[in-house]
């Protein structure tokens, strides 16, 4: 007989073996999937590393990918890590866009660094408002953060639209193409983040920005009293009570630093590729939810998110290019769902063993129920 | 029909609010055994999908077209939800995050969309719903639009609902789902079969959600396949609400859900009328946020509180 026996601890070679083997098993599923529908497996697997990173132009390309995904991930690994599931990443994704091509919509003669500066800030602070609603309501009403993170991203989404669409709105253009068809102002092209030069590689500025925010939030989390405390509240709520550490203020704090990270991810996406507001790539792109896998994958360690963005960076690149009956439109999405999946049910060897025969004397001894935050009021 | 704008409301907040009700009860019955599913969403899309692709395939008169149609539907979310079944019962991970993850495969970005075009779903033409004339009251005043003019599925939801509250309450599985989700430990040692109670109702509540998929696909947005998000605009989502917002009831769940539909359809009916509010659309969104804050202020919370073990993997190894 099979049993599954509870571990001490977790051994490192999990830490390591689990991501790479769920990815791959992820593509297995994926494959056994295509075969069933009539494609071949080999050649649309080929054409998603040859299209997403190998071919001409396409590393590049798949930096660009990186980027909004990056921050998302960022963000939910930050907030999942202590067990706030805020799948808000896209509405607050989507405030930090409309408030940073707002503010270098109005800053038009101003210096290149300011509106650069003031684009960062602006998206900080757009996803941050956006993630203090939800956080405001779990601290002080108890309110479950999953469904009002999701809801804010519908009215985001419609925020968005509307002041694309709206003749009275700032950011509506009624000179040229937009008097036609409803559009966004595109922003002054000296408020453009220009990709950075390093030897051929063109690599975006947002993407940079990136990577710094990771390394922050590493050393955040590693060596400031803030993340030892985060990391308390999220492993043990009782112990962080009897150590006097407020729940409250860490839930708020946590929460508001998500919710900017994803706005920032936004303000990049306008600094870097849209260069103004776009209401359908917006409402349709799912970065949040890739996020939350990317954050899975990285075992919320901000450094491997950088990593993980990268690889699914390629996939979205690939799925962005390639379209047809041998590249079906859900693929990407198919593929993540079951990573996460893998990754879920990969867990397991962490907390536990397999054992075969019968229950033995010296088992591991039990600990309490693990009591789950954030399931629904 | 009655011209009557308050019947008319009334009328469709019925018919919006049906999808979500068919969700919501699913939701009550994985709940109560102690699941918490967040792949509602995804789940709802696959039931679309497949609903879709029995409407456009299966022969034979336009009844046993349509009811096959569901059928269909409720098998593809059936399995969705026998997938977050097996994560959560048999591996135990965490609810939350195999919910999503469920979403994210599922949903429009994933499955859904990967099978819709495989099947070519956006070149087929589907049977879809029609409202019946019950009894020929159809055109009575106010009962007529309210009681007697609806399709075939908003009888069902009715049926269902008063069938969900009698299971729940007045049967003996009934008391040992709720058994099951307050205390398995308790239930186990009555002798309860813990796995098999959260299996069974964790896959009925997904073909209920499949139902609500259907729904969409056979009727509110019939007119044509299109895979993403918005087919069914989040009505996964605001079915788990409706889940907290009827406390775990289905009599109160139904309430829930029409007032939720009077929420779609009352910005709609401005939308046609020319009334323009800005970020009218947005209502039922808000409105969620706003119900669910104030279910969950404390004194709602203490009466009538969730299942006790509602999120929490049962592992008989350490009872």
């Amino acid at each position: 007989m099979i049993r599954l026996e509870r571990r001490i601890d977790t051994p490192r070679w999990v830490t390591y073996a689990v991501p790479a083997l769920s990815i791959l098993a992820a593509f297995a599923v994926g494959a056994v999937l295509l075969l069933a529908t009539g494609r071949n497996p080999i050649s649309v697997y080929q054409r998603i590393i040859e299209r997403g990173l190998t071919s001409p132009g396409s590393f590049q390309d798949a930096l660009v990918a990186t980027t909004p995904l990056l921050f998302p991930g960022l963000a939910a690994a930050v907030a999942f890590r202590m067990d706030l599931f805020n799948i808000g990443g896209d509405g607050q994704f989507i405030m930090g866009s409309i408030f940073a091509s707002g503010i270098a919509l109005k800053m038009d003669s101003s210096p290149n660094w300011l509106t650069f500066l003031a684009m960062i800030i602006a998206g900080i602070v757009g996803g941050a408002i956006w993630a203090g609603i939800p956080a405001l309501l779990r601290a002080y009403a108890h309110t479950n953060e999953i469904i009002t993170t999701l809801m804010l991203n519908y009215v985001a989404a419609h925020i968005a639209t509307y002041l694309i669409f709206s003749s009275e709105s700032f950011w509506r253009d009624l000179s040229g193409a937009g008097r036609q068809f409803p559009s966004a102002k595109p922003i002054p092209p000296d408020a453009e983040w220009l990709p950075l030069q390093f030897g051929s590689v063109h690599v975006p500025q947002g993407l940079v920005v990136g990577v710094i925010v990771a390394v922050l939030l590493y050393v955040l989390y590693r060596s400031t009293r803030f993340g030892f405390e985060v990391r308390v509240v999220g492993d043990s709520p009782p112990a962080a009570r009897y150590a006097g550490m407020s729940a409250r203020r860490k839930i708020i704090s946590v929460l508001l630093l998500s919710g900017a990270l994803a706005g920032l991810g936004g303000a990049a996406d306008v600094g870097d590729t849209r260069h103004g507001l776009e209401a359908k790539s917006l409402v349709t792109a799912g970065y949040g939810y890739s996020g939350i896998v990317i954050a899975a994958l990285a075992r919320f360690n901000p450094l491997a998110v950088v990593v993980v963005s990268f690889l699914l960076g390629v996939l979205n690149n690939a799925g962005r290019s390639l379209q047809g009956r041998d590249f079906p439109s859900g693929l990407v999405g198919t593929l993540q769902g079951l990573i996460l999946l893998f990754a879920l049910g990969g867990e397991l060897f962490g907390r536990y063993r397999l054992r075969v025969g019968r229950r033995s004397t010296g088992t591991a001894p039990s600990t309490d129920e693990p009591v789950v935050e954030g399931a629904p009021a | 029909m009655n011209n009557n704008l308050f019947v008319d409301l009334a009328h469709f907040a019925i018919y919006y609010g049906t999808p979500l009700l068919f969700a919501a009860l699913g939701g009550i019955l994985a709940e109560r055994s102690g699941v918490l599913n967040l792949g509602v969403e995804g789940i709802m899309l696959m039931g679309a999908a497949c609903a879709r692709l029995g409407a456009a395939v299966i022969g034979g008169p336009r009844w046993v077209t349509l009811a096959a149609a569901v059928v269909v539907g409720m098998v593809g979310a059936g399995l969705t939800g026998l997938l977050h079944a097996f994560m959560t019962v048999t591996l135990r991970v965490n609810q939350t995050v195999a919910g999503l993850a469920i979403t994210i495969l599922a949903g429009g970005a994933g499955l859904s969309a990967f099978l819709g075009e495989t099947w070519e779903l956006p070149r087929r033409d589907a049977v879809t719903f029609n409202d019946l004339d019950v009894f020929g009251l159809k055109d009575a005043p106010i009962v007529g639009p309210l009681l007697f003019s609806h399709n075939a599925l908003v009888y069902v939801s009715w049926i269902a609902t008063v069938a969900a509250s009698f299971y729940l309450f007045r049967t003996r599985m009934g008391l040992n789902l709720r058994a099951v989700g307050e205390s398995p430990q308790t239930a186990d040692a009555l002798g309860i079969d813990v796995v098999r109670y959260r299996y069974v109702h964790v896959v009925a509540g997904g073909a209920l959600a499949g139902v609500g998929g259907a729904f969409y696909a056979l009727s509110i947005s019939s007119s044509s396949w299109v895979a993403g998000d918005n087919y069914i605009s989040g009505a996964g989502w605001i079915a788990i609400a409706l889940v907290i917002f009827g406390f775990w009831r289905p009599d109160l769940t139904l309430v829930g859900a029409y007032l939720f539909g009077a929420f779609s359809v009352l910005s709609l009916r401005l939308q046609v009328r020319r009334i323009r509010i800005p970020l009218l659309e947005s209502m039922p969104y808000v409105m969620t946020i706003v119900v669910l804050v104030i279910v969950s202020t404390g004194w709602a919370k203490r009466r009538l509180g969730a299942p006790a073990a509602l999120g929490i993997p049962y592992e008989r190894e350490e009872r």
